[in-house]
Parts: C-alpha cells; structure tokens; sequence
C-alpha cells in the first residue's frame, strides 16, 4: 500500500466514518424491519385479520 | 411479463427481497475494487493535494448520490401526488433516509479534505452551505412522515416540501460558477469533458457504482420496512373500529 503522508488521520477517519455510517443505517433498518414484523405478530395474535383474509404476517 | 403487478405494495415485497443481495453483494465487490485502484494503482499524490485527493473518491461519489437522490425523490414525491400513487410515496419516504446519509457523509468528507487543504473544517460559502440546506431538507421531509399519522396527509405535505426543496438543486450544483467560493470547479461533470486523469475518475467512477448499488440495496430494504408499517397501521385502525363497534 502507498503511503498515505501527513494527513493519513484524516484519510482513515473519512473512510473509517463512511464504513461506520452506512453499518450504522443497516443496523437501523434491520431493527426497524424485526420492529415492523413483532408489531403485526402481536396484532395478529389479538385476532385482527386483513380484509382479504390473509394473516397479517404472510408476507415474505 | 406484467411488470404493472409491482405497483402494488403486496406484489413489490417480495420481489424487493429477493432483489436485495443481487445489488448488495456487487456494491461490496465495487467498493473494493475503487479501494485497490484508489490506493495501489492510482499514483501516491496528486499536485497540491498531495495524499490527501483520496478523500475525493468518497466525498464526490457521495455528493452525486446525495443530489441524484433528491431528484429521484422529488419524480416519487411529484407522482404519488398527481396520481395518488401510494407505492411512489412510499418510495419518496424512504428515499429520505439513504439521501439523508449520503448527503451527511459528502458534508463530513469534504470538512474532513477541507482542513488540510484550506486549513477550515467549515467555510459559509455557497456550495457548503447549499448542501447543508439539503442535508436539512432530508432531516425536515423525515421529521414531517414521522409526524403526519395519516400516510395520504403526509405525503401531500411532503411532496409540496420536496418539490419546493428541489429549488436548491440547481443552486447547489452551479453554486461554483455563480459566486467566488473556496470550492472547486466541477471537474467531471461539465461542458466540455472532465478535466480528470483516468488514473483518478476511474477510482471515482467506480466508488460512484458501488454507492449507487449500495442505495439500491438499501432503498429495496427501507422499502419493505415502509410497506410493513403501512400494513401495521391499517391493522390498528381495524382493530380501533373493531373496538369501538
């Protein structure tokens, strides 16, 4: 690897923070996802149905 | 094919889950590849800036996905509003949070370039601070969905926000050539061809690549979360008119 000078803190840390922000927003979407399916889980165990008759967790 | 069937939410799901690995996997495999021409092809420095032009490959792909975000969130927003597309606000809502965090790290780079090389992390010139607007747009159009309980409601208001946002679009983007500012010229896209050795647009363009699939891969998975929490609401307003019967 090149060397990366005087300003390498300042290389590493724009990369290292592009790398944490985007783990970041997958880690959000992820909790976001399991939050959104425990929700409808937790409807559908109260008994509340779709209009079409469908569970409200049958979607994949 | 019917390709008409995937506007409906219940049609996309699936599909956008089967979609997700098909552009998450190549925008890794991008990612590395703009790292390898990056740091051990292109050459070690590059004239004043010396090593520090390696911010660039990250800061500029950024700034474009930024940009190009707000205008494909504003053609969501514009259409959900006309035809009362629900699919296409969806879409415009979940747009905000991948715009929002490219536009934040083009911000955070280029303070990060900034420093060594006009001795400022901040400067209130036009084109820092057009994108600090932007960057603030996101953030108000994420506060307003959060805010309307009423998903219709909110994408009304949404989209008259967005659309009255995309003004600062062209601002940002001519900003250089309108006022004297610490920025730099546009150098690859502009009349007359970039002005950029391809030892160095070819790092660039790729790591554009990669975050363009990155988005993808991320929007397909905001997505389905979106058409989730449309689907929880209308099962508690079910529930709220089962208990009030």
């Amino acid at each position: 690897m090149t060397s990366l000078g005087p300003y390498a803190s300042f290389i590493v840390t724009s990369y290292t923070l592009v790398a944490a922000v985007v783990v970041l927003l997958i880690i959000w979407i992820t909790i976001d996802y399991r939050h959104q399916k425990e929700r409808l889980r937790e409807l559908e165990a109260s008994g509340i149905t779709r209009r079409s008759g469908r569970q409200a967790t049958d979607i994949r | 094919m019917n390709l008409y069937k995937y506007a409906s939410p219940s049609a996309f799901y699936p599909l956008a889950g089967r979609m997700i690995p098909w552009f998450g996997i190549p925008a890794v495999i991008l990612f590395a590849m703009s790292i390898y021409f990056g740091f051990f092809v292109a050459p070690e420095r590059a004239g004043d800036q010396n090593e520090v032009y390696k911010i660039i490959f990250i800061h500029v792909a950024a700034a474009w996905m930024g940009m190009f975000l707000y205008v494909l969130m504003a053609i969501y927003a514009g259409i959900g509003w006309a035809f009362n597309a629900r699919l296409a606000s969806m879409m415009a809502s979940a747009l905000s949070k991948t715009g929002a965090m490219f536009t934040l790290l083009s911000l955070v780079t280029g303070s990060l370039w900034g420093r060594p090389m006009w001795g400022t992390y901040w400067e209130w010139d036009a084109r820092l601070t057009s994108v600090l607007i932007l960057f603030l747009m996101y953030l108000g159009l994420m506060a307003l969905w959060r805010a309307v309980d009423d998903p219709s409601r909110a994408a009304r208001a949404a989209a008259v926000l967005t659309l009255v946002g995309a003004l600062n679009l062209p601002i940002i983007k001519f900003s250089v050539d309108w006022w004297n500012t610490l920025h730099q010229p546009a150098a690859v896209l502009r009349m007359g061809g970039t002005s950029l050795d391809r030892a160095f647009l070819i790092p660039l363009l790729v790591m554009a690549i990669g975050f363009s699939l990155l988005f993808v891969t991320l929007h397909l998975a905001a997505m389905r979360n979106e058409i989730l929490r449309r689907r929880v609401r209308s099962l508690q307003m079910m529930q709220a008119s089962q208990q009030a019967a």
